[in-house]
């Protein structure tokens, strides 16, 4: 039996529902991986202007998790455009940048300008919730900031818009909502959630920045549990994404309501996750003789 | 480095012996013929333990020699992680990623009447083995250019590979922190207090240990000028270049210790 596993995010189309994550996902993962049979990557955010990222250390593992504070380390837009996108954009995947601001949103909006110009380009991202920057509040830690900055956006811009979310607020699904409203075309969530960990024998933090972002397995519930909630309020396709390690985890993601799912942290586990899950999405759907995978999204029975 | 890193894969790996050699100290035989043909020395394996969770993390391991188409890992068990590892039995599949990363640039450097200095402190010793028998069956290599290795230990019963040394025909000199064999003091000392006694022309000083030793190590070659290399570690996350994780601070930026190491020549180094 053959079944669908193509799914629609804005205008973008993808063969199948699983995407590489911002910040998981680089060239050389080439080495272990066809990108065609991917359904879409996301390049690790770029800001306008270069950005050194944080010092070392940067990462940390704890229980079934690993923290980060990489800090937006990125070449800008300049050296990204000529020599990472044109590279990219050859490879014969939908390629979906990732984009965000350090200091004035501003920069934001210029980048959606530069980025827009840019035919083979059908799709971005833009990244409102990472959490190692050295600002107070993140925009997607506020509706309406969120609301003002997508629906610039959205004028600046024809191509898919895709907001991505922090887990990091009372209520994700307010600021989905807003995303929904000023009208960005899909949501992705969840970002990393912010923690920390301590080194009893130095009395140090682990991670030169203290805080930092957790992934992995440890937050694939608060993950689920924000897509579900998300899935109740908004029409757009969501993305759902936080600890998805194998098919079974991605199934529980579709079953809340995610169109697609974003594989991160196993890329760095297994960098061939996301090959296998592609293979037991498949795999699931027959054996439970679903055609189409759409069939599948939301339909948890509660 | 572009045709070996194309080539690296997941083979189908196994455990061929994983026995403890002293102490917390353990010596692990791998089939991975693949691994074992493109593997040049300073370069590692990144090991996924086990096949949960918990950890969730590969480990990365130096290679410690290559036996046909085995490799061989030198470890210490330090934590969970190691300590699961030392447990594996023979046959058991093992998940390995490899050979990853830059190895030493030792190919350039051999030239006649000139020696290579081997530094390491405890568990650092593990790639100096796969260096040291590279040394010798390089074409350039006269028997006169005998590496000198400087092994450091905390104690006589935490050395590790002084026979594997000798075996091969390098000169070897011990330090111990508490004086129970050999020099009695830091290898660091011991470097310095040889350096000012040799005649001969040293090619390269190549160490590995912990950080503090290491910058120890590049601030004596710095006062004689000679070329270094050190071997750095690095949190890693994921071990291939893609999470820049395992960053170090370089005189052209952050560089991954990963992908752009783990050897780094000295100057480049910016501590």
């Amino acid at each position: 039996m053959r079944v669908n596993l193509s799914v629609k995010i804005g205008k973008l189309n993808l063969k199948n529902p699983v995407i590489l994550c911002s910040g998981t996902f680089s060239e050389e993962l080439k080495y272990f991986l066809d990108f065609k049979k991917i359904g879409a990557l996301v390049t690790k955010t770029i800001t306008l202007k270069p950005n050194l990222g944080n010092p070392p250390p940067r990462t940390c593992e704890t229980p079934s998790g690993l923290l980060n504070s990489i800090g937006l380390e990125n070449p800008g837009l300049d050296l990204f455009l000529k020599r990472d996108l044109v590279k990219f954009l050859k490879w014969g995947v939908p390629i979906i940048v990732s984009i965000t601001s350090i200091d004035e949103p501003e920069e934001l909006f210029i980048l959606a300008k530069e980025l827009a110009k840019i035919k083979e380009l059908k799709t971005i991202e833009v990244n409102l919730s990472c959490p190692n920057l050295r600002i107070k509040k993140l925009i997607s830690q506020d509706k309406d900031a969120t609301y003002n900055v997508v629906k610039k956006l959205r004028k600046i811009s024809s191509q898919t818009l895709i907001v991505k979310l922090s887990p990091n607020v009372t209520d994700i699904s307010e600021i989905a909502l807003a995303a929904e409203k000023a009208g960005a075309d899909s949501v992705s969530l969840i970002n990393t959630v912010s923690a920390m960990a301590v080194d009893i024998q130095t009395r140090k933090p682990m991670l030169s920045t203290v805080t930092g972002g957790l992934s992995g397995p440890a937050i694939k519930p608060i993950a689920l549990r924000a897509v579900w909630q998300v899935y109740q309020r908004v029409k757009i396709p969501i993305i759902g994404m936080g600890g998805i390690m194998d098919a079974k985890d991605a199934i529980e993601f579709i079953l809340c309501g995610a169109t697609a799912v974003g594989i991160g942290t196993a890329n760095f586990v297994n960098p061939k996750a996301s090959l296998e899950i592609i293979e037991g999405i498949k795999g699931y759907l027959e054996a439970n003789r679903f055609k189409d995978i759409k069939e599948l999204i939301g339909t948890l029975k509660v | 480095m572009s045709e070996i890193n194309s080539k690296f894969q997941i083979p189908n790996s196994r455990v061929v012996e994983n026995k403890k050699i002293k102490n917390k100290y353990f010596k692990m035989v791998i089939f991975c013929p693949p691994i074992a043909k493109y593997a040049l020395p300073g370069q590692f394996v990144s090991i996924k333990i086990v096949d949960n969770y918990q950890p969730l993390l590969r480990r990365p391991f130096s290679i410690h020699r290559v036996q046909g188409k085995n490799i061989e890992i030198l470890y210490e068990v330090i934590g969970k992680g190691t300590e699961i590892l030392s447990r594996r039995k023979t046959d058991e599949s093992i998940d390995v990623i490899g050979p990853l990363g830059n190895g030493f640039f030792y190919q350039e450097i051999i030239s006649k009447f000139q020696i290579p200095i081997l530094v390491s402190g405890g568990i650092g010793v593990a790639p100096f083995v796969f260096l040291a028998e590279e040394l010798f069956q390089n074409s350039k290599f006269k028997i006169q250019n005998k590496p000198l290795v400087l092994l450091g230990a905390k104690t006589k019963n935490e050395l590790l590979c002084e026979k594997d040394f000798k075996r091969l025909g390098c000169k070897v000199e011990v330090s111990t922190d508490d004086g129970s064999y050999g020099f009695k003091g830091k290898v660091t000392d011991l470097l310095k207090y040889l350096l000012s006694t040799i005649n001969s022309q040293i090619s390269t000083i190549y160490a590995c240990g912990p950080g503090p030793m290491l910058k120890e190590v590049i601030d004596i070659s710095k006062s004689y000028s000679i070329p270094t290399e050190v071997s750095l570690e690095g949190h890693m996350a994921c071990g291939i270049g893609v999470c820049l994780g395992c960053v170090v601070n370089t005189k052209t930026g952050y560089k991954r210790v990963c992908k752009d190491g783990p050897v780094f020549k000295a100057e480049e180094l910016v501590w």
